[in-house]
């Protein structure tokens, strides 16, 4: 069948069963199961009011457990078994993790990554920060922010070869496509360079990718804090004769910190998942190597599931402390 | 009251440079792409494209007509030919200077004659019709090499969006690709939203226990690596029957769409006022009519922001495309594989890298432009605050 036709169908039976699911159960619930009338009216009605929620969370909660909670069970259950011929599986206890760390490309995947989430959220905050309060009040400054912001919509992959073009490097007789190499050339660099293929420095320019996707998104959230600053708190500073510096750190950064902790730790996630970038760019060569990718190389390239699930597992277990400030914070606010 | 006003002049003008120099840092990047893609190959790889915008000095290299076809014997002994170096696909051009050897492309004015010794000459005129005389051995072989330096004036095509898309059988396949792309994005999309209005609306509006334990299992959820759902998913799409394939992909995307389409419409929906809802149960209206009838139609603005965030990342995705869709028959690949692929085979063909590449973030773009307010409006209450 056509993929086209077959999405169309998808489509239809998607939303049609999810309505008729809905329709259905609800109806069954209010007038087989417990309907209001009869003796037990108010105990059906109680009843019902019980089941409903139920009703209405099955599907979401089916989803999310078959797809997301589910998985981090299996993965940390395969990260402690090897595959052995016969595609059976054995426990082979913390083996996976001790040849995983025992591992040279793995120990850079995990260093990189230490670097990335150093580098990338602090810079995208701060650029986000300071594209926020440069646009606060200047007449174009919605069209600035959303240029600013555009990036956002550019694939990872659309980014890499967007950026890919700017490290181009040319042989030094002829024209400099890339302009990083131009820029270089111009200001006295001697010959053109490789730019992807040095390594540690390499590592910044993937770096510069994200940065320059992510400071739209941490402009967006920071120049909606920035408006809801008490104007008083402003004034009264004016007044006292701050300068524009003292206002901007000392009166509307202490009042935006919990924003600024919210982006940060987003982009983090963002930084740990990150992956089509340097799969697009470099592939880890060069001393590029990150966890995702290192994951994806070893779990769809070496077909080694165990190490793959262990290296995934680490992973989880760095965004394990951000989803447990993002869970009690969630609670806090609901009291 | 606009608190610029009372500011210096100085001031106002060092803000306005510092964001215009943030936004051309900005825009930069994908100007060049977007640029690029209109300029051939041969325009690509002479100058940085920047040059482009502009009309630029080049010096091009061309041939005259070859001699064993075209020379003509006007004396005994003596040939010519003559011709105009702009024949055939060559755009004419303004010559400023121009030469026979690579090292001297400048040695002439147009309309100088050029000694090329023991008596051949050549004769180019400004408007590029030469005359290339000399004896029988001399006006032989190859065409003699011109070098015209010549002010080229932005000079663009649409040729490379032509071969990319709509010529038959070419090897790029975006445009296949891009309507696999489009077959991924519509019901990963749409779906999600559904069974997720209707959890939302159970945690924002309904009580029964165990409710804000869920609601933190979503706030949980929102951040699950991805990574760690390939392996142990792909085990059971396989172990169902479902294999790689679109139906696995679309069932992929709904999942891992729903903490976030769950946690967006439950926070709007928290906000909507109390009294309507209440009112609708007072004159008995059954939980599933308020949810239709009241509801959805006033969370529409978090159903378009979730939708559109949907869209970006299904469209823009390539870590669930390769694991759950593309398969070696290569029939079902997406426009990000495709473009990783031509990364690897194509490297320095930019003119299909920029115009595929173009292609592939062109929907996304328009989608970003037209419908930024509701992206925004997302973000702001999809940020755990």
């Amino acid at each position: 069948m056509h993929p086209a036709l077959l999405g169309l169908i998808t489509i239809v039976i998607g939303v049609t069963g999810c309505v008729g699911y809905f329709y259905g159960a609800n109806l069954l619930l209010d007038k087989v199961l417990f309907p209001a009338r009869g003796p037990n009216i108010g105990r059906n009605i109680n009843r019902r009011e019980m089941i409903r929620p139920w009703i209405f969370l099955f599907p979401a909660l089916f989803g999310l457990g078959l797809y997301l909670a589910y998985p981090v069970f299996a993965t940390l259950r395969l990260s402690f078994l090897e595959r052995i011929p016969g595609n059976e599986y054995i426990f082979v206890g913390l083996k996976n993790y001790q040849q995983m760390f025992a591992e040279d490309k793995f120990v850079e995947a995990l260093k990189n990554n230490i670097l990335w989430l150093i580098v990338v959220p602090a810079s995208s905050t701060a650029f986000g920060l300071l594209a926020a309060q440069l646009t606060d009040r200047l007449r174009w400054g919605n069209f600035a922010k959303s240029v600013i912001f555009m990036p956002m919509a550019i694939s990872f992959v659309g980014a890499a070869v967007i950026f890919k073009l700017i490290y181009e490097a040319r042989p030094e007789d002829v024209a400099q496509i890339g302009v990083l190499n131009a820029l270089y050339l111009q200001f006295g660099g001697l010959e053109p360079r490789q730019w992807l293929t040095i390594p540690f420095w390499n590592n910044f320019f993937l770096m510069a990718v994200l940065i320059w996707i992510q400071t739209g998104f941490a402009m967006v959230i920071l120049s909606a804090a920035l408006r809801g600053i008490p104007e008083e708190t402003i004034e009264a500073a004016i007044v006292d004769g701050a300068n524009p510096f003292q206002i901007f750190f000392k009166i509307k950064v202490p009042q935006i910190t919990s924003t600024i902790v919210v982006v940060w730790t987003t982009i983090t996630i963002a930084t740990l998942k990150v992956f089509d970038i340097v799969f697009a760019m470099t592939n880890g060569q060069w001393e590029t190597q990150v966890l995702a990718n290192y994951m994806y190389t070893k779990m769809f390239v070496a077909r080694d599931w165990g190490m793959g699930s262990a290296s995934a597992m680490i992973i989880m277990l760095l965004v394990m402390p951000i989803l447990v400030w993002n869970v009690y914070n969630a609670r806090k606010e609901m009291r | 009251m606009d608190s610029l006003a009372g500011k210096k002049p100085a001031v106002v003008w060092a803000l306005n440079i510092s964001v215009l120099a943030l936004v051309l840092l900005w825009i930069f990047p994908t100007l060049g792409l977007f640029v690029s893609s209109f300029r051939t190959s041969e325009q690509i790889t002479s100058s940085g494209w920047w040059a482009s915008l502009f009309p630029a000095e080049q010096t091009l290299q061309l041939r005259a007509l070859d001699p064993d076809d075209h020379r003509i014997e006007t004396d005994a002994g003596v040939f010519v030919v003559e011709g105009s170096i702009f024949d055939g696909d060559v755009d004419t051009v303004g010559i400023d200077r121009w030469g026979t050897s690579s090292r001297t492309p400048d040695a002439f004015e147009p309309g100088e004659t050029a000694d090329l010794g023991e008596g051949e000459t050549m004769t180019l005129a400004a408007d590029g019709t030469y005359v290339w005389e000399g004896n029988d051995d001399q006006i032989s072989g190859r065409g003699q090499r011109l070098f015209i330096i010549a002010t080229i004036p932005p000079d663009f095509t649409t040729s490379n969006y032509n071969n990319v898309l709509f010529k038959e059988g070419n090897s790029e396949g975006m445009a296949k690709a891009f309507f696999n792309t489009l077959t991924v994005v519509i019901p990963s999309t749409i779906i999600p939203i559904l069974i997720a209005a209707f959890a939302a609306y159970a945690l924002a509006w309904m009580d029964f226990p165990g409710r804000a334990l869920l609601i933190a299992a979503v706030v949980a959820s929102l951040v699950v690596p991805l990574q760690l759902a390939l392996i142990p998913l792909l085990s059971l799409h396989n172990a169902v029957g479902i294999g790689k394939g679109y139906l696995g992909v679309w069932l992929a995307h709904t999942g891992f769409g729903l903490p976030l389409a769950i946690y967006l419409l439950r926070n709007y929906m928290v906000g909507l006022p109390r009294d309507i809802i209440e009112n609708a149960r007072v004159d008995g209206a059954t939980e599933f009519q308020i949810f239709t009838k009241i509801i959805l139609p006033l969370s529409f603005p978090a159903l378009a922001s979730f939708a559109i965030f949907q869209f970006l990342w299904t469209w823009n995705d390539l870590l669930v495309a390769l694991v759950f869709l593309i398969d070696s028959s290569g029939q079902t690949t997406v426009m990000t594989k495709q473009i990783v692929e031509l990364l690897g085979t194509r490297g320095g063909d930019w003119e299909i890298l920029a115009t595929s590449a173009f292609v592939s973030i062109a929907v996304p773009l328009l989608v970003f432009f037209l419908m930024q307010r509701y992206l925004v409006r997302g973000l702001l209450a999809g940020s755990v605050k």
